[in-house]
């Protein structure tokens, strides 16, 4: 069973993260904002991380480049899940090493179709 | 709705466009065709199988038949097909061709665009190896009001999620508000125009692929049979065929065969035994 670390400062999103994700068979972690994130991967790396933007003490995009830089942190498939839908986040993301990009609001069929995308499914 | 209005409406639908409905499916009736009613100034739906009763206006037919379509599509459906048109067909193609340095790739059910411009990305992506290449794309469709859609291009954030990468995103869209585009390039690959799978298919000759994908399902068996076969005469005798998910050929048509291990793919049958294993081992 894949691990998935899903970050996100809403409970009700990773709430419902984690329901699509579990019925999809991965194991699921959560963290509240980037450095709580960046704790979970250092003491226990996943194969996927969901991804929010904006979060309070560290964001998506910092812990996203202080993840590739850490240890084993290229290792994990990461996905922004975020309301950030400009193409200038987005290319921000790719370029910091993001792996997919889903535009919040999003959907099973969205979360299963972008996993599969980056062969996790 | 009273039976003899069911079968006045499913009737039309049946000879216009090849669309099967089953009584059950009256709920869907009701609610397509009452806007159309209420836009045109009539109170009810009463009002409006009158109107067709009366005048068989062919305006109205084909409204009401573009209204009954499904036209739901997203950009690289079910994968698969796409990732063998990538992967099998489009290298094959390319030896084959060499010559003529020409591929003709035919999206007979297009809807709003998603298909042929799903085609579109992955025939830019082979690059330098399709360099000085015609390829023509061309998308039909029984309704006009889903070709304009493909031909502006305009696609929801949703639409554009659904089975499209991000990079293919990145490359080949603009944003517009809420919407994003696609490129004018990408536009300039596709053709569109209105065509009706059960009238002739004049002008259509030579494909090297059909896409015909998610609306043979909607059709009775022996159409299916007439569709296909007027397809295959439209093809090469070496073309590829891809159906949708719920489709086969099987049953319906020897004109073509399944190719193993490709889920969705045929052959036409002429050559399809030494093609399929050319593709296996290449
Ligand atoms: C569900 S969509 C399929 C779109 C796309 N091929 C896909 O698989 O995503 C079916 C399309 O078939 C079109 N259609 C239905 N009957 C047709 C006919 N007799 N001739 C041509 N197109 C037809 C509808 O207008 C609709 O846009």
């Amino acid at each position: 069973m894949k691990s998935c670390l899903v970050v996100d400062d809403s409970k009700v999103i990773r709430k419902v993260a984690r329901r699509i994700l579990e019925e999809l068979s991965f194991d699921i972690k959560e963290a509240v904002d980037g450095q709580d994130a960046l704790d979970n991967c250092i003491a226990d790396m996943p194969d996927v991380v969901l991804l929010d933007w904006n979060m309070p003490i560290m964001n998506g995009l910092d812990f996203l480049k202080a993840l590739r830089r850490t240890d084993g942190g290229d290792n994990p498939v990461v996905v922004f899940c975020t309301t950030e839908n400009d193409m200038a986040h987005i290319s921000a993301a790719i370029s910091a090493g993001a792996d997919e990009y889903i535009m919040k609001p999003f959907d099973r069929e969205i979360i299963e179709s972008k996993f599969s995308q980056v062969g996790l499914l | 709705m009273r039976p003899e209005d069911f079968d006045l409406i499913s009737g039309i639908l049946k000879t216009r466009s090849g669309l099967i409905l089953s009584p059950e499916k009256v709920y869907l009736l009701e609610s397509r065709l009452t806007p159309i009613a209420r836009a045109k100034g009539l109170e009810t739906l009463d009002d409006l199988i009158n109107e067709i009763r009366l005048h068989r206006k062919e305006a109205l037919l084909s409204e009401i038949t573009e209204a009954m379509t499904t036209n739901e599509s997203f950009f690289f459906r079910d994968n698969t097909p796409f990732d063998l048109f990538k992967d099998k067909v489009l290298p094959e193609l390319i030896k084959r061709n060499a010559q003529t340095k020409k591929i003709k790739i035919w999206c007979a059910a297009a809807s709003t665009g998603q298909e042929p411009y799903s085609i579109a990305m992955i025939v830019k992506e082979m690059g330098a190896k399709l360099e000085g290449w015609d390829i023509e794309i061309f998308g039909t469709d029984l309704s006009n009001k889903v070709l304009e859609k493909a031909k502006v291009g305009l696609y929801s954030q949703f639409e554009v999620q659904r089975g499209m990468p991000i990079k293919y995103l990145m490359k080949h869209f603009a944003q517009v508000g809420e919407m994003w585009q696609i490129s004018e390039e990408l536009k300039g690959m596709v053709k569109f125009k209105p065509m009706n799978l059960l009238d002739n298919y004049m002008g259509f000759h030579n494909y090297d692929v059909v896409f015909c994908r998610n609306v043979l399902i909607y059709f009775e068996p022996d159409m299916k049979t007439k569709v296909l076969e007027k397809v295959r005469k439209a093809m090469k005798p070496d073309g590829t065929l891809f159906l949708g998910a719920a489709e086969t050929v099987l049953g319906i048509t020897d004109k073509f065969k399944p190719v193993t291990g490709s889920r969705g793919m045929y052959h036409t049958t002429d050559v399809s035994d030494a093609l399929s294993s050319s593709l296996r081992t290449g």
